[in-house]
């Protein structure tokens, strides 16, 4: 494994399915009365969130808490643009503190990269999301979420086919999905209207469409993407009922799709525009369970990336 | 006081010795034929002689940003540069939209006099795109400004645009145009492209700056004005400028050193060092830009020198500030990208980095014929030289030097400026 985890593309095939192999054993801690493993006992795992963000930041907080690690959260939100602190700063402080891994979530995208590449700090960098740019433990949640009830909880996600719904312009989530999808050897297909697609979506390794409902029959799961306000008011579509009625997941569309296929959303949801409660709340709908396997999926990760360099193992090859 | 420049190749055609005497060229004459004991001598074997360089576009930073640069900095690095005229933005706090900053800046650059700093107006007050600036308060001013621009900003407003190009007529001024149409720019970041998607960073796209090279080139033919277009960036711009010049429409353009170099894979570093306004663009219009500049399309070069304080360059991209030093790269870039490729000669060189650059700033002292009488300014190249770039080795003040550790070709190693070496050797005189 690389040391970071910064993009989707940092893991190649076998590490990703690792990454799942491992949540899969962590999520049994889960079930158990005492959740709490003593793996990382004695380290220190910043979050270091630069953007609000409840969901993600104490999905992490769990995950750092049950491997037994010291958790520290510095909400710095606002500091970058306004002439506060810079990240140089901040990272070298949070060096100074001893941190091990920092889980890092910012507006800017590149920020982990930067923090990962540039000598201010010798700790795990893990990116919880950087502005417009990816989100890849939320990949790794999904494709377990998916592995787990089409694959039986193992190996990859050959031959599967992902809708990835929405606003895939701004979406650091659909970014991710796209890169880990693909090399887990499933086909993601990016599903939009024009506006909400990036100049260029014809290179990427995917497949892409402006129509729902000629994609949905042939999925096995579909990701739903929330749809910003701000988007509403910038013209990238003429009226919410319009995006809705071409683009939202209701129940006759779930009709249309396979009785095995998915429904995921990442969080949190618009209910009655990407997605109606009628479906939310279906069979098909796998949005609560993500939210646990989330934080397995992170507990793997921080196990990986700080446990294998642990030095009480006393390996040291 | 003079010199004796002996043996030197001028603009890499013929070989010569040239006298200065005071601030002038007394002599031009076949190598090895002149001798002078009371000059100081000079030995120009191997190297060649161009007119001194000629800036159109720099940013001093001075007055107001002393933090990034000042003149007397900035001048000493145009000096190295083999620059002997630079043309200061208006940019700066208080911008020059009034006589007053452009008599400071002129009377500034006469003072540090290591090459002459002429000053570019705002077009409009503040810059803000509403209302002109006192462009004719600027031009009759010791300034004498000729060269107008709110380079930053785009002149977007097309009503404006056309007032400004029809006012500037009665002083045969100049408008030249930051061309960004501002809507579809909003929080751009790189080039829109497969990778800015990529990236997740906001696009710029080409067409944002090509609808106002095409919209100002119809505006300078239907008010019968002079346009200049700044920084052209985009293989689209070559195409409109090919045909405005076919139409006989007076237009000028430049591009920068940097956009004849790098393309816009540098960003996957997400370093802000090549973060730039225009962005940094593909292969493809790397080439074009290229091809266009050897064929004239493109008129000059010109550096769009904008330096930067450590702090405003190495967060992330997004709160980066935009820009890149280029006074002391510009010549080896140049003939990097075009002189090792072939596609230009010396004289080329001389073309669009002195004469054409002096002919477009309406200045009648630089960019002159190497001859007798003329004024000496002129720049000394070493065109077999090979360096690696060094950021912190600069006069600037700022180190946001995108070529840091690259290998350029050709070196500047003196610069002649008014008869007097302003650079000797690589060493600055100051």
């Amino acid at each position: 494994m690389k040391k970071h985890l910064v993009s989707a593309h940092d893991l190649n095939k076998d590490e990703a399915v690792l990454v799942l192999d491992t949540a899969k054993e962590l999520a049994l801690i889960s079930d158990r009365p005492v959740k709490k493993l003593p793996t990382l006992r004695g380290r220190t795992v910043v979050n270091l969130f630069f953007e609000d963000s409840t969901r993600t930041r104490i999905s992490f907080e769990a995950a750092s808490k049950r491997l037994s690690a010291d958790v520290i959260n510095f909400s710095a939100k606002g500091s970058s643009v306004s002439k506060g602190e810079s990240l140089k700063d901040t990272a070298q402080t949070l060096q100074s503190m001893g941190a091990d891994a920092v889980v890092i979530r910012h507006g800017s995208s590149g920020a982990p990269h930067l923090l990962a590449t540039r000598n201010w700090i010798d700790a795990v960098v893990i990116n919880a999301g950087d502005g417009t740019h990816e989100h890849p433990t939320q990949a790794l949640l999904d494709a377990y979420t998916i592995r787990k009830h089409l694959r039986n909880n193992e190996g990859d996600l050959n031959g599967l086919k992902v809708a990835i719904v929405g606003d895939i312009l701004h979406s650091r989530v659909a970014r991710s999905n796209a890169i880990l999808l693909k090399t887990l050897g499933a086909t993601p297909i990016m599903v939009a209207p024009p506006t909400l697609l990036p100049v260029g979506i014809e290179k990427w390794n995917g497949e892409f469409s402006y129509d729902l409902d000629e994609v949905l029959p042939q999925v096995d799961a579909v990701m739903m993407l929330r749809v910003q306000q701000e988007r509403m008011s910038d013209a990238y579509f003429p009226t919410t009922r319009e995006y809705s009625r071409n683009f939202g997941l209701n129940a006759q569309r779930l009709k249309t799709m396979q009785k095995h296929a998915l429904v995921l959303h990442p969080g949190p949801m618009n209910r009655g525009m990407e997605i109606t409660a009628e479906v939310a709340d279906s069979t098909n709908s796998v949005v609560i369970e993500q939210v646990a396997n989330g934080v397995s999926v992170r507990m793997a990760v921080l196990y990986l990336l700080l446990g294998g360099s642990n030095s009480e193992t006393g390996e040291n090859n | 006081m003079s010199i004796l420049l002996q043996n030197g190749s001028l603009k890499g055609e013929k070989n010569v010795d040239i006298l200065i005497e005071n601030d002038k060229i007394s002599k031009v004459a076949p190598a090895n034929s002149l001798k002078d004991d009371k000059a100081e001598v000079i030995d120009l074997t191997g190297l060649i002689i161009l007119p001194g360089l000629v800036d159109l576009h720099t940013h001093l930073r001075e007055p107001g940003r002393e933090d990034a640069e000042t003149v007397a900095t900035g001048s000493a690095a145009a000096a190295r540069g083999g620059f002997t005229a630079v043309h200061a933005m208006a940019n700066t706090l208080p911008v020059a939209d009034t006589a007053g900053v452009v008599e400071q800046v002129w009377n500034l650059g006469k003072s540090i006099g290591l090459v002459d700093v002429y000053p570019v107006g705002a077009v409009t007050i503040g810059l803000k795109g509403e209302n002109l600036a006192e462009l004719s308060a600027m031009a009759d001013s010791t300034a004498r400004v000729r060269i107008f621009s709110d380079d930053g900003h785009c002149v977007s407003d097309p009503v404006l645009m056309r007032r400004a190009l029809e006012y500037v007529k009665a002083f045969n001024g100049v408008i030249a145009q930051h061309a960004q149409e501002p809507r579809l720019t909003k929080n751009a970041q790189m080039n829109e492209s497969e990778l800015s998607g990529r990236l997740g960073l906001t696009g710029w796209p080409a067409v944002a700056e090509e609808a106002i090279v095409a919209r100002d080139v119809l505006l300078t033919e239907h008010v019968q004005s002079k346009l200049h277009v700044c920084h052209a960036s985009t293989a689209g711009t070559v195409d409109i400028l090919r045909w405005a010049k076919g139409k006989k429409v007076n237009v000028t353009a430049e591009v920068t050193p940097h956009h004849l170099f790098l393309s816009q894979i540098h960003c996957e570093s997400y370093d802000a060092k090549f973060k730039v306004n225009p962005p940094l663009r593909t292969d493809d219009d790397i080439n074009e830009l290229r091809k266009a500049l050897a064929e004239g399309i493109i008129d000059v070069v010109a550096t769009d020198h904008a330096p930067h304080p450590m702090e405003d360059k190495e967060g992330e991209w997004s709160s980066a500030a935009f820009g890149m030093t280029g006074l002391e790269t510009a010549l080896s870039v140049v003939a990097t990208a075009m002189i090792e490729t072939k596609l230009m000669t010396w004289a080329d060189v001389a073309r669009v980095m002195s004469e054409k650059p002096a002919e477009i700033g309406q200045l009648t002292e630089h960019g002159r014929p190497i001859a007798e009488n003329e004024i000496a300014n002129l720049c000394i190249i070493d065109p077999n030289a090979s360096w690696k770039v060094d950021a912190k080795d600069t006069h600037s003040l700022s180190t946001n030097n995108p070529f840091h550790d690259m290998t350029l070709k050709s070196k500047v190693i003196h610069t002649i400026f008014r008869g007097k070496f302003s650079m000797k050797s690589g060493q600055v005189q100051k």
